[in-house]
């Protein structure tokens, strides 16, 4: 489905991805894991046409995407949650799961999506005609969620879906996020610095460390790693 | 002051600031998307009275000199269209290559646009002021006493409002505003939508400019001398009444507008009319030093 070969990313004189390889296939979550700054959203940012690729080829379908706008990406399918949520703080929910619909001109796929979209998060639906930036930070991170799945997406990437939640809800997002993959067979490349939950609901990880790939192993495989464990998964 | 002239002094000032408002609306729209200041739209507003000033005598002869009304639309119709025009042109020509680059390069650059403008204004029209032609005959059309309304405030007033809410529908109701709105609030989550964010910035110029156009010819139809440089000052003001309002924000522009017209018109008509344009900006001062933002902006930090 989404195929990276030899991906490398510079801002400006500092390179930040040295060349890295992966792939997504059919109905597969994927985790990129990693410290800061080692390249993990600038991954998902070079995907999502955000940042500009130096070196190296973005293959979605067989297609070279890599280097092309954004919004010819999104018209792919292809959907990015950012990290920090980026929801239009004045605009209204509905507003906002609007704006995830863009790349249709059918309002009535729109109220079929936005239909889907407050089943899996009904707390939307209350907050429908609330200002975003009122919401709180968890209820921003369902809107950034669901503003996706509006868009009717092929291939979703989720970066940080846990920053700045509380774990209790932390939980209910990635169940979330689990049944979204299950239920639509939406393949998902995620981006977590919280490994343990990362590696629990995917199927494959990579381990990211300065730009590079440094371990790609199934996810089952990366937890039981003493590498992985004493860095990333606290001991 | 007795009351007829207050509120006579009240219309003038409402016409005024129709021009302010009109103006600043532009300013704080390119500002919403791009966060900068498009310098060179006062200009704008010059170059729309000058296509008022060409066409008129060909649209009435075309209307055989009947329906002043629907002649007058034709021609605000055309200025509009070609300020847009333009509007567009400016922002691909000369703001779209320096997209990326430092914020003051891309202002050095709108100044130089619009001295472009004022001195090819002077080169192209002649640099003496000509005599704006009349669109509609200028005859009382009401009064109460001595107050009295007349046939270009109607043109002012009426355009002016109907010009409002139609932004207020695109702004509001449309998909092309929605994605407007989302760009000024966080122009990469808008990217990340599927906006094509050039679409957007292109039609916020149009938009922005075809007011200013529209202003061009209502300005010149109450103040019938125009010349190339006589968009410097409404633009400066424009630009001060945008950020009374609260730069960005699109009701702040129009009520930004509307505040400076009516101060500047009471000082005009006082016995301190000399200083009126002193005056106008001592109102700014002290807006901005109690409400640093505006009257309707937020208080923000910069992220860094």
């Amino acid at each position: 489905m989404l195929q990276i070969e030899n991906l490398e990313v510079c801002y400006g004189a500092i390179s930040a991805l040295q060349g890295i390889s992966l792939t997504v296939g059919q109905g597969e979550i994927v985790t990129l894991i990693g410290a800061n700054g080692a390249g993990k959203s600038t991954t998902l940012r070079a995907i999502s046409g955000i940042l500009k690729p130096k070196a190296g080829r973005i293959l979605y379908n067989g297609e070279e995407i890599g280097g092309l706008a954004p919004h010819k990406i999104v018209e792919r399918g292809i959907s990015h949650v950012p990290e920090g949520r980026m929801v239009f703080p004045g605009l209204t929910v509905l507003e906002n799961l609007r704006m995830g619909a863009f790349r249709f001109n059918d309002t009535a796929r729109f109220s079929k999506d936005l239909d889907y979209v407050y089943l899996i998060f009904p707390r939307l639906k209350e907050r429908e005609s609330q200002l975003a930036g009122t919401l709180s930070g968890g209820e921003q991170q369902m809107l950034a969620i669901g503003r996706a799945l509006t868009g009717d997406p092929k291939f979703l990437m989720l970066d940080e879906p846990s920053l700045g939640i509380a774990p209790l809800l932390t939980k209910t997002i990635f169940a979330k996020i689990t049944e979204i993959n299950q239920r639509l067979g939406i393949p998902i490349l995620l981006v977590e610095q919280n490994a343990n939950l990362a590696l629990a609901i995917s199927q494959h990880g990579h381990v990211l460390e300065t730009g590079r790939i440094i371990l790609s192993d199934t996810s089952l495989a990366l937890r039981s790693n003493p590498k992985v464990r004493s860095a990333y998964l606290g001991g | 002051m007795s009351l007829s002239d207050f509120f006579q002094q009240i219309i003038n000032g409402l016409s005024l600031g129709a021009f302010y408002a009109l103006i600043a609306l532009g300013y704080t729209m390119v500002y919403g998307v791009l966060r900068f200041i498009n310098f060179a739209h006062g200009d704008v507003f010059m170059i729309g009275a000058y296509c008022g000033y060409y066409i008129t005598d060909r649209v009435q002869a075309v209307f055989g000199g009947k329906l002043m009304w629907a002649s007058a639309l034709v021609v605000l119709l055309f200025a509009m269209a070609v300020c847009a025009i333009l509007g567009v042109v400016i922002e691909r020509l000369a703001y779209r290559p320096l997209r990326n680059r430092p914020k003051l390069a891309v202002l050095i650059t709108a100044i130089g646009v619009s001295l472009f403008l004022e001195y090819g204004g002077q080169f192209f029209f002649g640099a003496i002021p000509r005599a704006f032609p009349e669109l509609i005959p200028d005859l009382p059309v009401g009064g109460l006493g001595t107050l009295v309304i007349t046939t270009n405030q109607v043109l002012v007033f009426g355009v002016t409002v109907a010009l409002l809410v139609a932004l207020n529908y695109i702004v509001k109701h449309t998909k092309m505003g929605l994605a407007m709105r989302a760009v000024s609030q966080n122009a990469t989550a808008a990217q990340l939508m599927g906006v094509n964010i050039d679409t957007v910035i292109s039609f916020t110029f149009a938009l922005g400019s075809a007011l200013a156009g529209a202003a061009g010819i209502l300005f010149a139809v109450s103040y019938p001398s125009i010349n190339p440089l006589m968009g410097i000052l409404p633009g400066i003001k424009a630009f001060v009444a945008a950020v009374l309002g609260g730069i960005g924000h699109l009701p702040g522009a129009a009520v930004g507008g509307i505040i400076l017209g009516i101060v500047e018109t009471f000082v005009g008509a006082s016995d301190y009319s000399t200083y009126r344009d002193a005056i106008a900006f001592a109102v700014l001062i002290l807006i901005l030093l109690f409400k640093p933002a505006g009257i309707f902006g937020k208080a923000t930090v910069e992220k860094v």
